[in-house]
Formats: C-alpha cells, structure tokens, sequence
C-alpha cells in the first residue's frame, strides 16, 4: 500500500499568516553608509586635522581670527558642514549600534535613544546654523581679536 | 576581537569629543571673546595631551576603517585580515610619528 504525502512545489514562497516579522532593509542601508561615509570622513577629518593642528603654528594659531579667515572661503564652509553632518550620522548609528548590543532592558534602550536622538538634533542644527550665520567681523568686536580683513 | 572592541572604544571617545567641539566651536557666535577664551584652555598642556590621544583614537578608528571595509568588499579580504591589521598598526605608528612631535613642540614649545 502506499500512502499519499502533500508536498509543496519546490521553492514555493513560504506563508506568513502572523505579522510581518522585518523592517525592511534598514539595517542594510545603515550597514552601506557607515562604509561609504567612513571613506570620505577619512578625508575630510585628515584634512581638517592637519590645517588646524600640523599646518602653520597648529593648536597655538586657533583663535576667533583664525576660524573667522577659514569660514571666508565657502570651500571650508562646505567642508565643515558635510563633516559634520556625515559624523554626526556615522557616529550616531554607532552609538545606536552599541546601545543595541549593550542595553538589554527594553526601557533602558528607549531611553537611551532618546537621550541619542536628541544630542544627534541638538549638535546637527546648532553647528549648521554657526556656519551658515557665522558674522567674522561682528559690530563692536575688539579689532585685535578679529581678522585682518574686517578693518579693510 | 580586539580591534573590533578598540573601533568601538575610540568610535565612542570621538563621538563624544564630537558632541563638545560642536559646542565649543558654537562659542563663535557668542563673541570672539568667549571663543577666545574657552579655545584657549585646550592650549594647556594637559589638554594637549589630551589632542594627542584623540588624534591616536581617530588615526586608528580610521585605518582600521579602512580595513573592516576592505574585509567586507574585497575578496581575498578575509584571508588577509590579520596582514591587515599588522599594516592598521604600522601606519598608526607613521602617522602619530609624523604628528606628536610637530603637535608637541606647538604645545610645549616656547613662543
């Protein structure tokens, strides 16, 4: 006697009757940028580093004159702000990344992200609003402390 | 295993350091004066050391970088993984020797 067996077809998809179980490709897409944004943070972070620490009289030099005659040229202004929005993202999916592996209380978790969320905000806009209102030569600024161009 | 926990520490420092230089940098617009000020204690010496360990943590946070990218996407990657990790230290130690006395003569020097 033989007995008859239902057999799906081979490489029929598999039902779900419960709740769809991922979140689409988000981690994928995070796993890619930290790569892709890692690349030119190397750039950009080498470069500022050695303009305002190697270059001239490094850590001495710096000063409001000094930064004031670096954000006169839009080519820093767009340095800056692309650094700081490729690390602030890069270094807060890292914490994000971290607070996952390390945090295993549910509430500790939310709480941290919170606490992420809000410092990732915070640092983004107010560094994006210091290069794009940033006033070299202010009115009443004491001349010495100024760049030389604002007595011109 | 332990390069992957020193990415995580020095990932962590410069995140951190990040979150204050935004702020200190933010002084700007406060006045010059302020600026002037509070850039002015990272002169001192302590704090110039301090610069130099961050330097250290993001020169190898970088190579290091550079290494877990080339183990994802380059195909003989894994197999030379630990190659890699000799050549992360080698140029860490080109590149602080490059930077320290430069950045420690700025610090400790005279005028």
């Amino acid at each position: 006697m033989t007995s008859i067996t239902s057999i799906p077809a081979p490489r029929s998809p598999r039902v779900r009757t419960s709740r769809r179980t991922t979140r689409g490709n988000f981690e994928l897409y995070g796993w890619i940028f930290m790569r892709v944004s890692g690349v030119v943070l190397v750039v950009l972070i080498f470069g500022h580093l050695f303009t305002n620490l190697i270059a001239g009289q490094g850590i001495k030099a710096i000063d409001f004159g000094f930064v004031a005659g670096k954000w006169a040229s839009p080519l820093w202004q767009v340095w800056d702000l692309f650094m700081l929005w490729l690390a602030m993202i890069h270094g807060s999916n890292g914490v994000r990344t971290i607070i996952n592996d390390y945090a295993e209380r549910d509430h500790t978790r939310l709480v941290l992200k919170i606490v992420l969320v809000a410092a990732f905000l915070i640092t983004v806009v107010l560094g994006t609003l210091v290069i794009f209102t940033f006033d070299p030569c202010p009115a009443g600024g004491p001349i010495n402390l100024l760049p030389s161009f604002c007595s011109a | 295993m332990w390069s992957w926990v020193a990415h995580r520490v020095t990932g962590v420092l410069i995140f951190f350091f990040l979150l204050v230089h935004v702020l200190d940098t933010s002084l700007v617009r406060v006045s010059p004066e302020a600026y002037n000020a509070v850039i002015g204690s990272y002169k001192n010496p302590v704090m110039g050391l301090g610069e130099a360990g961050l330097v250290a943590a993001i020169v190898f946070h970088a190579f290091n970088g550079i290494r877990i990218i080339l183990v994802d996407f380059w195909a003989k990657g894994p197999k030379y993984q630990r190659v890699m990790l000799w050549v992360v230290i080698g140029l860490f130690v080109v590149t602080m020797a490059g930077f320290l006395p430069r950045h420690l003569m700025n610090v400790f020097g005279g005028k």
